[in-house]
C-alpha cells in the first residue's frame, strides 16, 4: 500500500484555552478525494488549519508523505505541496483577480508548474473576463472559484477544501463539484470538508466522520452515506 | 490671490517630509502592525547623516543629490539592523510592548546621536542650483520648495508603480489585508516584513535627508516628526497610501495658512482637524475600520483577588516602611522618597487604565502635568495657598482627561495610543507656546509648600498620605462593581457591548478618574519640585511611567508601586554616574520587552510557582 499523502495522528489542537480537537486521527490517500463529515463546530476546519499550521497544535504529528511538519509555519507547510483554501474564501479584496493570483504564484515541490493563470482562466471561465476587477466585488461563487484557483497557482500536490459548497447556488455548487472532479483526475489529492452529505457523495470516494473534535469513523463514503446510524446522529440532512 | 498661491506652495513643501515619513509608518504598519516610534528616529538620522555627507562631498548639485540619497540609502540598513535584531522578536507581543520597544529604540539612538554629532544644532549649507528663488505672481518662492514637491510626487508615483506592478508590492498590500493567507500561500513572511520595513525607513531617512537645507539638524527632530506623523495617519488612515498624503498635505496647509491667519491656534486646529476627523470617521479619511477594533481577548487575565496572603503582607509593610523610613535616612533620601510617593501614584494611576481597562495610553503624562500646572498656575496667578492649589490639581488632571478621553476612549489599540500621545504632544506645546500664561520654557517658578508643610519630612508625610489614599481608592475602584464591568469591557468590547454596558462610558469615566489622579500627583510634584516647566507633560515622562508599570509587571497591583521604586532608584543612581542614562534606559525597556515582559513581579511568581 502506498504511504497516505497527509496523515494526522493524535492532534489536539487549542484556540487560547479552549480545546477544539481531542486526538484527531486521519489519513488522506494519495491521488483520492477524501471528505471530512461534521456539523457545524464538529471541528473540521479546525482540522484542516491545523494540517497547514494555521492553529496551535499541543499534541500530535503532522505528515506531508513521509516528512513531518508538525509546528512548522504555514509557510513551510505550503512549500510541501499542501495547498489550502480557506471556509470563508478570504480573497484579497483589495487586489484584482489577477493579483490574487500573482499573491498565490509558486513553483510545485518537483520543480513542476502544472497551472498557469491561462489554464486557471480555462478551467474558471468566469474568472477570465473580469481580470482587472477587484476581488471585493466578486460575487460569492466567483470568490469561491477565484480562492481554489489562487491556491492552484502554488502548484500543490494536496489540496485542503474547507466547505467550498457553502452559501453558494445550487448551479454554482455543481460548477465546484466538476472543478474538485477535474482535480483528482489530474492526479491532485484532495481533502474537502462539508455539512452537505448529498455534495460530499458526488466528489468523494472516502469519507471520516468528525463530533466534538474527535473521528468517529472513517471508510468508503457509500458506507458511511449508507449507515444511518451515522448519518441520523452526527450529520446534516 | 497671489498670496494665497505661494502660501499654499509653503505648505506643500512642508508636506513634502511630511509624507515621505508618514507613508512609511504607514507602510511598516499595514504589514507588521507595529506603529514604529522609532520611525522619527530614522528620520532624524537621515538628516544628521545627510549633513555629514554634505560636508563631505556636497559642493555641487549633483554632489548634495548623492549625500541626500546615500543618507536615505544607510537609513534603511539601520532598518534592516532594527527589523533583523529586534522587531522580528515582538511581532507577537502585545501592541503596547512593541510601541515601548520601539520607544526604546528612540532614546538610543538619541543618545548615539548626541554622541556622535553632539548636542548643538547643525546647519546645513543650501543645496548648490537650488539656493535661490524663483518669482511666481509677484512673490519670491525657494526653488527649494518646489524641488520638495516634486520629489514628493516622484516617490509617490514610485510607490505607485511598486505597489501596483511588482510582486513585492502586490504581496505587501496583500499582507496588509491578510497576512494569515498570505503565509498559507506559501510565501516566507519574513522577508515580506523586512524589505517593508528596509523601505519605511528609506523614506523616512530621506524624508530626513531633505530638509536639511530648509531647517536645522537638531535632537528634538525624532518626536517632533513622528507626533506629526501620528497626526496624519490617524487622519488619513493607518495602511493607506493616499490617506498619507491627502492628510500630509490637508494638516501641512492648515498650518501653512493658520500661521498667517491665527497665529495663536494653529494647535487649537490640529486638534479640531482630528477631532472632527475621528468623531465622523473613527478609521480615519481612507482607513479600513478593522484597525480600530481592537480583537477580543481570547484569554483574560486570571481573576484579581483582593489581599490575601503575600499580597497583603507586601501592602502592610510597604505602609510601615514608608511611615518609618524618614526617621532613618538624611534629607536628600527623604526628597526621593517623596519623588517615589508621587511617582507610584502616577504610575497606579496609568496602570489603572492600561490593566484594568485595557487602554492603551501614551500620553498619561498630560493629566499629570495638567495637575501640576494646575496648581503651579493657582500659585502663581491666583496667589493660592498650597492646600487650596493641590486641590486644583486633581480637577484640571480630570478636566483634560474629560475632554481628549471623550475622543480617545472611541478608539483601541493602536490609534488610541497615538491619540493619546498626540493629545498629550499639544497640550504640551500649547503650555509652551502660550507664554503668557504659562511663562513657556522658563516655567514657573516659586511653587513652595506652606510654612507648616516646609519641612521635608512633613511634606513627605504629606505627600505620601495623599498618594497612598488615593492609590487606595484606584484600587478599590478595581474591586467595585465599576471595576469588574470595566474589566469586562477589556476582555470583550464585543460581548459587553451585547450584554447593555455602555463600554464607551465606562471607559470614559475610568479615563477621567486616571486623569484625575495623576492630576494630584502633579500637583504634589509641583511643590516637591517648587516650579513647573513643559517637561512634565512630555511624551518622555509617559513614557517613564509606561516603564515603571512594566517594571513592576501589569498583572499587579503591586506592579506599578513596585516599578516606581526601583525606576527612581535606578534614575537616580544611574544620572549621578553617567549622562547616558538615555541609553540605559532605552537598553532597560527593550531588554524589559523582550526578556521579562510580566516584569519585576512576574519574576517573583514565577519564583513562587517553582518554590511551590
Ligand atoms: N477562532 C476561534 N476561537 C475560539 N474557538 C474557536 C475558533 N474557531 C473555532 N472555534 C471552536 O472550535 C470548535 C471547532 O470549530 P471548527 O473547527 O470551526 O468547526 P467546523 O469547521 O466543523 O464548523 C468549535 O467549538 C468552535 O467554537
Ligand atoms: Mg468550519
Amino acid at each position: 500500500m502506498i504511504a497516505p499523502a497527509l496523515r494526522l495522528t493524535g492532534i489536539e489542537a487549542f484556540y487560547g484555552t479552549a480545546q477544539a480537537l481531542f486526538g484527531v486521527d486521519l489519513e488522506v490517500p494519495a491521488g483520492a478525494v477524501t471528505v471530512l463529515l461534521g456539523r457545524n463546530g464538529a471541528g473540521k476546519s479546525t482540522t484542516l488549519k491545523a494540517a497547514m499550521g494555521l492553529v496551535d497544535v499541543r499534541a500530535g504529528r503532522v505528515f506531508v508523505g513521509t516528512r513531518d511538519v508538525t509546528g512548522a509555519p504555514a509557510y513551510k507547510v505550503a512549500r510541501t505541496g499542501l495547498g489550502y483554501v480557506p471556509e470563508t474564501r478570504r480573497v484579497f479584496g483589495g487586489l484584482s483577480v489577477e493579483e490574487n493570483l500573482v499573491v498565490g504564484e509558486r513553483v510545485g515541490v518537483a520543480g513542476t508548474v502544472a497551472w498557469t493563470r491561462e489554464r486557471l482562466f480555462d478551467l474558471f471561465p468566469p474568472l477570465a473576463g473580469m481580470r482587472e476587477r477587484l476581488a471585493g466585488q466578486l460575487s460569492g461563487g466567483e470568490q469561491q472559484m477565484l480562492t481554489i484557483a489562487r491556491t492552484l497557482m502554488g502548484n500543490p500536490q494536496i489540496i485542503l477544501l474547507d466547505e467550498p459548497s457553502e452559501g453558494l447556488a445550487p448551479v454554482i455548487v455543481q460548477q465546484i463539484a466538476a472543478t474538485i472532479r477535474t482535480l483528482a483526475a489530474e492526479g491532485l489529492t484532495v481533502l474537502l470538508s462539508e455539512q452537505n452529505v448529498r455534495f460530499a457523495m458526488h466528489v468523494a470516494s472516502r469519507a471520516a466522520v468528525i463530533e466534538r473534535g474527535r473521528i468517529l469513523v472513517e471508510g468508503p463514503i457509500a458506507d458511511i452515506a449508507a449507515d444511518e446510524g451515522v448519518r441520523e446522529a452526527y450529520l446534516t440532512p | 490671490m497671489s498670496f494665497i498661491v505661494v502660501q499654499a506652495i509653503t505648505g506643500l513643501a512642508s508636506a513634502a517630509s511630511l509624507f515621505l515619513i508618514a507613508v512609511g509608518l504607514s507602510i511598516v504598519f499595514g504589514v507588521t502592525r507595529v506603529v514604529n516610534f522609532a520611525h522619527g528616529s530614522l528620520y532624524m538620522l537621515g538628516a544628521y547623516l545627510a549633513f555629514s555627507f554634505v560636508a563631505a562631498f556636497g559642493d555641487s548639485f549633483f554632489g548634495y543629490l548623492a549625500a541626500m540619497l546615500l543618507a536615505a540609502i544607510v537609513v534603511g540598513g539601520v532598518g534592516a539592523v532594527m527589523e533583523t535584531s529586534l522587531l522580528r522578536r515582538i511581532y507577537r507581543a502585545p501592541e503596547l510592548f512593541q510601541l515601548l520597544a520601539t520607544f526604546g529604540v528612540v532614546l538610543v539612538i538619541q543618545d548615539l546621536t548626541r554622541l556622535i554629532w553632539g548636542a548643538d544644532d547643525r546647519f546645513a549649507p543650501r543645496m548648490p542650483g537650488l539656493d535661490g528663488s524663483i518669482n511666481i505672481l509677484g512673490h519670491a518662492v525657494p526653488q527649494y520648495d518646489l524641488f520638495l514637491i516634486s520629489v514628493a510626487f516622484v516617490v509617490l508615483g514610485g510607490l505607485w508603480l511598486l505597489f501596483r506592478h511588482t510582486r513585492f508590492g502586490v504581496l505587501v498590500r496583500a499582507a496588509t489585508e491578510d497576512r494569515e493567507m498570505v503565509a498559507a500561500l506559501g510565501v516566507d513572511q519574513r522577508w515580506l516584513f523586512t524589505g517593508a520595513f528596509i523601505l519605511g525607513a528609506t523614506l523616512a531617512g530621506l524624508g530626513g535627508a531633505l530638509q536639511i537645507p530648509r531647517q536645522a539638524v537638531g535632537l528634538s527632530m525624532d518626536l517632533n516628526i513622528i507626533v506629526d506623523a501620528f497626526v496624519v495617519v490617524v487622519v488619513g488612515g493607518m495602511g493607506s497610501i493616499i490617506g498619507a498624503f491627502v492628510a500630509a498635505v490637508l494638516i501641512s496647509e492648515l498650518l501653512a495658512f493658520g500661521v498667517v491667519i491665527f497665529p495663536q491656534i494653529t494647535l487649537v486646529l490640529i486638534f479640531l482637524v482630528m477631532a472632527v476627523t475621528l468623531v465622523l470617521k473613527p478609521s480615519g479619511l481612507f482607513g479600513r475600520p478593522e484597525f480600530t477594533t481592537a480583537e477580543d481577548r481570547r484569554n483574560p487575565d486570571p481573576p484579581l483577588r483582593a489581599g490575601q496572603g503575600l499580597s497583603r503582607i507586601f501592602w502592610w509593610s510597604l505602609l510601615v516602611i514608608g511611615l518609618a523610613a524618614p526617621l532613618a535616612v538624611g534629607d536628600f533620601a527623604v526628597i526621593v522618597l517623596t519623588e517615589i510617593a508621587i511617582l507610584a501614584l502616577f504610575a497606579a494611576s496609568l496602570h489603572f487604565l492600561l490593566w484594568g481597562g485595557g487602554l492603551i495610553t501614551f500620553g498619561h503624562a498630560a493629566y499629570f502635568g495638567l495637575g501640576a500646572y494646575g496648581s503651579g498656575l493657582a500659585v502663581f496667578h491666583l496667589s493660592m495657598g498650597m492646600a487650596p492649589a493641590l486641590l486644583m490639581a486633581p480637577l484640571a488632571g480630570a478636566a483634560g482627561a474629560l475632554l481628549f478621553g471623550w475622543f480617545c476612549v472611541r478608539l483601541s489599540g493602536i490609534y488610541m495610543a497615538m491619540l493619546t500621545l498626540a493629545f498629550a504632544q499639544i497640550a504640551w506645546s500649547a503650555t509652551f507656546q502660550w507664554v503668557n500664561f504659562t511663562g513657556g520654557d522658563n516655567g514657573i517658578l516659586g511653587i513652595w509648600p506652606s510654612a507648616w508643610a516646609s519641612d521635608p519630612v512633613v511634606f513627605y508625610y504629606l505627600a505620601f498620605g495623599v498618594c497612598a489614599a488615593v492609590i487606595w481608592g484606584l484600587r478599590h475602584a478595581i474591586f467595585s462593581p465599576f471595576g469588574y464591568t470595566l474589566r469586562a469591557t477589556r476582555d470583550s468590547s464585543l460581548r459587553s457591548a451585547a450584554i447593555g454596558v455602555d463600554v464607551t462610558r465606562h471607559r470614559w469615566l475610568a479615563f477621567t478618574l486616571a486623569g484625575a489622579a495623576a492630576g494630584v500627583a502633579g500637583g504634589f510634584f509641583a511643590f516637591a519640585k517648587g516650579s513647573v516647566f513643559p517637561d512634565v507633560l512630555f511624551v518622555s515622562t509617559s513614557v517613564d511611567g509606561l516603564v515603571m508599570v512594566l517594571l513592576g509587571g501589569m498583572q499587579s497591583l503591586a506592579g506599578p508601586i513596585l516599578g516606581a521604586i526601583v525606576f527612581t532608584e535606578i534614575e537616580t543612581e544611574l544620572t549621578r554616574l553617567t549622562d547616558l542614562w538615555q541609553l540605559f534606559l532605552g537598553l532597560l525597556i527593550i531588554g524589559l520587552v523582550v526578556v521579562l515582559p510580566h516584569g519585576l513581579a512576574g519574576l517573583s511568581a514565577l519564583i513562587r510557582r517553582r518554590s511551590s
